[in-house]
């Protein structure tokens, strides 16, 4: 009887163990087929962007009308955008597929430049033609790889979860082939994109490596670094300092210094140009306590820090308090020019008026040509260009970096339009409207 | 200081002799454009008062109420300099009046509101559902320009699910790896496109950017946001130790920081 009772038991338990199973398993599956599905539309989005980019840049070579070439320009880029986010949805992070991405994001650059641009002003040059056809090849060449691998995917049955898997597990064997398709894809753009098809104009990607052209000077030693930290954090000289040397990858040497002091709690951390000793940046990470000061006394404190330190003519830009701590904006300025893109920013602490925090690495590779050029338009006919409806507040001149990442001398206007403020830059020989810009800082909170 | 102090009695005296809606007004601070807190309530509702201000009262000196201010500074013969010190606290609280527990309760309770002089304190209430035990403090935040409240929550939970371990730079670290990326042509534009693109965080993958984020988190983001870069303009970073990628060891190291050394 009892033999009898244990056998129903235990086959309830085996069935209901393996319905279980099942069950499980049915879920797995479901779950891996719908992140393979993604990785498949993704993925063959990706061809058809590619087919019908190929297909526009051919329509933008024959046409002549500036009147059509804009508006196709415009679709090039918008076609050139939703393929580069499909390439950011397939699992590639651990492939070199960098290249590929970065044409798309060139064409997308280039065509938005010359589709936002007066064409019938100023028509595409010799060069920008020249830049079409080249970029039509070669986006050619990338949608014949594509319409192989995809043929190959389609024909195979092969699956991006397997290549994900491969790719993760570091799989040498080397015989997956949307792998070797894709790198296959990327050498294509590797050499269009060495051969410099875009012509020494094309600049202004937000890339573009600049490095700390004011850090000069010689060399100076860790204990040197030592030094430049001690006086410039005021610090008391108990403190135990480490300091390291920069990578072979960056772009400019430098020194990192963590600095512990093992009375407070938290460490205090900076980096120091190698040439000539210039403070980079620098972080305090130490616990703030309740604001005792007002952010007007923090702008103040950080104005006094800047002078001390010897970083004369600037002025206080923006200031933000959070929490307990202000952030503040501080740009060159000079006989009421502000200099936007040498800014430094700086943390002070409210509950008692330190600075903890410090970057200039705006300021340091900032290279604005001095003199700065004198305005050949009067702010009278600046304003002029303006929208009629905004209602001017505040003008000055100012210096900024323009879409084509050059420095040009502006009029800078603060005005209202309704309940918005606004930030517009007229360019100071020429009228034309650099940026734009609404300022909005405070948001609601969420209930 | 001892001058402000002799401002701050001068001004204490003065509003007990001229009771204006209560006996309280201002601290001693000068308050500028970004400030949060109670000053910058009691200086919205007074310039709401008279008209000034016309945005909400939700204790964040932003555009608005600087315009405002400033509006008021000129109307009444002062500096336009949109700064609130002491002669313009003195001239606001002497034009105004501001019902302080009428606004403190209206934003306990998380009710629309407004402060207008001129009518009836209880036709100027909407009341809103939900909202009833709320520590009476600001209704509104400062962000950093072209991030909300939401994307920095989300970064803060990618850096708390990647580097919840390691030293606090080594988190601002993490989040400026995520800001580059942004910038940079490789990488999707987006936050969100950048944090969940497929396998480019381990976090990510494994789930752990759904934990809680804490305080640190969240601050080392707004840091890397407001512009402190340790990396150097790392666009990638690994750990040595569980690094499975031969690929990652020949990206051009810039430095390391905590377990994480950062490249190109």
């Amino acid at each position: 009887m009892v033999r009898n009772l244990l056998i129903a038991a235990l086959v309830v338990a085996v069935v209901g163990t393996g319905y279980w199973g099942y069950r499980e398993h049915q879920e797995k599956n479901a779950i891996l087929i719908h992140a393979e599905n993604n990785y498949q539309r993704a993925f063959h989005d990706l061809a058809y962007q590619i087919d019908l980019l190929h297909d526009k840049l051919g329509a933008t070579l024959a046409m002549n009308s500036h009147a059509s070439l804009s508006p196709a320009l415009a679709e090039v880029w918008k076609i050139a955008s939703e393929a580069h986010s499909d390439v950011g949805q397939l699992p590639l992070s651990l492939l070199p597929f960098n290249k590929t991405q970065e044409f798309l994001s060139k064409i997308g650059e280039f065509s938005y430049r010359t589709a936002v641009r007066d064409l019938e002003k100023e028509p595409l040059t010799e060069e920008e033609h020249k830049t079409l056809e080249a970029l039509y090849k070669s986006a050619g060449a990338i949608r014949q790889e594509l319409r192989n691998v995809q043929h190959l995917v389609l024909e195979n049955n092969l699956r991006w979860m397997d290549v994900e898997l491969a790719l993760a597990t570091n799989d040498e064997k080397g015989d997956n082939i949307i792998i070797d398709g894709l790198k296959a894809v990327e050498k294509n753009v590797d050499t269009f994109s060495s051969s410099s098809e875009f012509g020494p104009s094309f600049i202004g990607l937000a890339n573009e490596e600049k490095g700390f052209v004011r850090a000069k000077g010689r060399p100076i030693s860790k204990d040197e670094a030592k030094r430049i930290a001690r006086e410039f954090l005021g610090l008391k000289g108990t403190e135990k300092i480490k300091v390291t040397d920069s990578g072979n990858g960056a772009d400019e040497r430098f020194y990192s210094l963590t600095i512990h002091d093992p009375k407070t709690k938290g460490d205090i951390y900076m980096d120091v140009t190698k040439n000539g000793g210039y403070p980079i940046w620098a972080l305090n990470s130490r616990p703030i306590g309740k604001p005792k000061i007002s952010l007007h006394e923090a702008a103040n404190r950080g104005m006094a820090f800047l002078r001390r330190h010897q970083f004369t003519g600037f002025e206080l830009y923006d200031s933000t308090q959070y929490d307990n701590v202000a952030v503040l904006t501080f740009v060159k300025s000079e006989n009421g020019v502000r200099i936007y893109p040498e800014a430094i920013q700086m943390k002070v602490a409210l509950d008692n008026g330190h600075v903890v925090g410090f970057t200039a690495r705006d300021y340091l590779s900032s290279s604005i040509p001095r003199p700065l050029p004198k305005p050949t338009l009067t702010v009278e006919a600046a304003k002029k260009k303006l929208n009629p409806h905004l209602k001017v507040m505040e003008e000055r001149q100012a210096v900024i970096m323009n879409d084509l990442q050059k420095p040009v001398l502006c009029y800078e206007f603060l005005g209202t339009l309704g309940d918005e403020t606004y930030q517009l830059f007229i360019n100071a020989a020429t009228g034309l409207e650099e940026k734009v810009e609404k300022l909005e800082s405070v948001e609601p909170n969420y209930r | 200081m001892a001058r402000k102090w002799v401002l701050f009695i001068a001004l204490a005296v003065w509003t007990c002799i001229y009771p204006s809606g209560h006996a309280f007004a201002f601290s001693p601070q000068v308050i500028q454009r970004g400030a949060v807190g109670d000053d910058v309530i009691e200086l919205q509702a007074r310039l709401q008062y008279l008209g000034f201000y016309n945005g909400k009262i939700d204790g964040v000196f932003g555009w608005r109420t600087y315009w405002a201010l400033r509006n008021f500074q000129y109307e009444y013969g002062l500096p336009v300099d949109g700064l609130a010190g002491s002669e313009t606290k003195r001239k606001l609280v002497n034009a105004s009046k501001y019902y302080e527990q009428f606004v403190k309760e209206q934003i306990r309770q998380g009710n629309d509101f407004t402060h207008y002089g001129g009518i009836p304190l209880s036709q100027q209430v909407k009341k809103r559902g939900g909202g009833s035990s709320r520590a009476a403090k600001t209704t509104a935040s400062n962000v950093p320009k072209g991030f909300s409240q939401n994307d920095i929550r989300l970064m803060a939970n990618a850096v708390y699910g990647e580097a919840r371990g390691e030293p606090y730079i080594g988190q601002v670290a993490v989040a400026a790896v995520i800001l580059n990326r942004l910038e940079h042509p490789s990488f999707p534009d987006t936050v969100a496109g950048v944090i969940f693109q497929p396998g480019a965080f381990t976090a990510v993958a494994d789930g752990q950017i759904w934990l809680t984020p804490n305080e640190t988190a969240k601050k080392a983001v707004l840091d890397a946001i407001n512009g402190w870069d340790p990396t150097g303009g790392a666009i990638y970073y690994f750990n040595p130790a569980t690094a499975t990628s031969a690929w990652i060891w020949s990206r051009p190291q810039i430095k390391r920081i905590g377990n994480h050394i950062f490249c190109k």
